[in-house]
């Protein structure tokens, strides 16, 4: 049955149905109707609990005490809040501990305010806090799709032992859209629970920590999570594309700013223009190889964030120069209209066809 | 076809609400729809708003820089609103609280003594959904008959009591707009 939800609200139940039994916050615009709703519904959940820690920092400690312990646990909250989040989240990547961790982005720097915008690309794919390690980073772009990504953030975070981040903006945790759950609530399949912290009645103690003094014993520490990164990057990429096959120009954008320009690529096909869209679903590991591909065909690339341009760096990355990046961006809070964009993309699709002939 | 429409007030009138009805009623008859409230830091007694799109195929954005209707409460949102439509759009305005002397000469104002009809059902906090009943005839967005009959599921758990008073309300608004 279709319901109609907010995101925050979506991704509250859709975790609850994937298991998540733990949740710890604190309050911060855009994302408050998050822990609002997990108040609520984790009290109907046996054994689950809910928290509003006294800061972001206490949090995410308590969702690593919840992971470490074989709990599915989360934590949210807003740009800001997600800067004083990062250290417990190197504690995570490096005690190689599952959890999820929401962001609804707000426009930044500092504490910007509370109005959509993508400024935490960076903060979100570089690994974000100390130490030589990656997150995965999803980047939904509906309701529907922010229910659908909790619960597999939840089984990539198992799978890989690795927080798991859910990339969102204020827009898409505030609006409401129809949205379907699944019928039946998922059974959590933790293929290698032996790290977890049980007791240690009549098996040998276990030990997870993140203090390694020996240098060659971090060195090889450091190396198997590399590896462990490049496997997520070989098996775990996520994309979609829009109206790509005759396209003389390829849109990239995610999350809100991709509807936008679905919205104005649309208009501009009315219009004759050959524009298609590549939107990553997976932000970390980030689609390389469906750039390089669409590059053998096309040689402008259109790159629109509500940032001043961080994926743009991605893009230029994949390309290794092998064609043209126009970039738009719009960072502060502001949400352009897929009319006023696809003003723009249209100047640059005729400057690059002028430049052509 | 996609439309979109603001729905504004001071807080209290229940504005929220009139958007999420709508929402709610043009999902029960399988729309594309998005329904994004104002969430700035806003001021008691000050102007709430929210933003309804509905689509029949997937909505790009869910914000509205150019509505095709707008419905204000009062004169703030009056005043802020009808700036934002296109020529030749629609208001509808509570004129128990509106003075549209200042209307812009290129819309349609449509007047609806909102407060009064409420008050006469007796309950003057219905008052949004009088005027929800007269944008449905106004706007034609959704059916009303089959509004009414999912109104205890669009509503929502735990308001069986308000169903009487708010379908008399709807149907108080509809009826005011004449063909």
């Amino acid at each position: 049955m279709k319901r109609l939800m907010s995101g925050n609200n979506a991704i509250g139940e859709a975790a609850v149905l994937a298991g998540c039994t733990c949740y710890f916050g604190y309050p911060i615009t855009p994302q408050n109707e998050l822990p609002e709703y997990m108040a609520k519904r984790l009290a109907a959940v046996p054994d689950g609990v809910f928290i509003q820690a006294e800061s972001e920092l206490a949090a995410i400690n308590m969702v690593l005490g919840a992971s470490v312990a074989g709990a599915r646990a989360m934590t949210s909250s807003s740009s800001p809040g997600i800067s004083l989040k990062q250290e417990g989240i190197s504690f995570l990547a490096a005690q190689e501990l599952p959890a999820v961790i929401v962001n609804m982005m707000r426009g930044g720097p500092g504490l910007g305010n509370i109005s959509p915008a993508q400024s935490d690309y960076f903060q979100a794919t570089r690994g974000g806090g100390h130490g030589d390690y990656k997150i995965i980073v999803l980047a939904p772009a509906s309701v529907q799709e922010l229910a659908d990504t909790t619960a597999l953030a939840f089984d990539l975070a198992d799978m890989f032992r690795t927080p798991v981040m859910i990339l969102g903006d204020g827009m898409l945790g505030q609006m409401m859209e129809p949205v379907t759950f699944p019928a039946k609530k998922k059974e959590r399949h933790l293929a290698h629970a032996d790290y977890v912290l049980t007791g240690a009645k009549g098996r040998p103690a276990r030990l997870v920590k993140s203090l390694i003094l020996d240098p060659k014993e971090a060195e090889d520490h450091n190396w198997k999570l590399y590896r462990k990164y490049q496997r997520i990057e070989q098996q775990e990429v996520r994309y979609e594309t829009f109206m790509l096959d005759d396209a003389a120009m390829a849109v990239l954008a995610y999350g809100t700013a991709a509807r936008i320009a679905r919205g104005a690529i649309k208009r501009l096909r009315e219009e004759g223009l050959k524009i298609g869209l590549i939107r990553p679903l997976t932000l970390w590991p980030f689609p390389n190889k469906i750039i390089q591909d669409t590059a053998k065909h096309l040689h402008d690339f259109f790159v629109f964030e509500m940032s001043t341009g961080q994926m743009v760096e991605d893009v230029k990355l994949a390309l290794e120069g092998k064609a043209r990046v126009h970039f738009y961006g719009r960072p502060g809070g502001v949400v352009p209209t897929p009319v006023e964009l696809s003003r723009i993309i249209s100047r640059h699709y005729y400057q690059s066809q002028k430049r052509k002939k | 076809m996609l439309i979109k429409t603001i729905f504004s007030g001071f807080g209290g009138q229940g504005v929220l609400s009139m958007g999420n009805t709508l929402a709610n009623a043009a999902m029960l008859q399988g729309k594309y729809v998005t329904y994004l409230p104002s969430y700035g830091a806003e001021v008691r007694g000050g102007t709430a708003n929210c933003t309804v799109a509905i689509g029949d195929e997937e909505i790009a954005s869910p914000v509205a820089s150019e509505p095709d209707f707008v419905v204000s409460m009062n004169q703030p949102s009056f005043l802020k609103f009808q700036s934002t439509l296109q020529t030749g759009g629609l208001i509808l305005v509570n004129s128990t609280l509106v003075n549209v002397a200042a209307a812009r000469g290129d819309i349609e104002v449509i007047e609806v003594p909102t407060s009064e009809l409420a008050e006469k059902l007796g309950s003057i906090r219905a008052a949004n959904m009088v005027m929800l009943g007269a944008f449905i005839k106004v706007s034609n967005l959704v059916s009303f008959q089959l509004m009414l009959k999912n109104l205890p599921e669009i509503l929502g758990e735990g308001k069986a009591k308000l169903i009487k008073i708010n379908k008399e309300a709807l149907e108080a608004g509809y009826n005011y707009i004449k063909e």
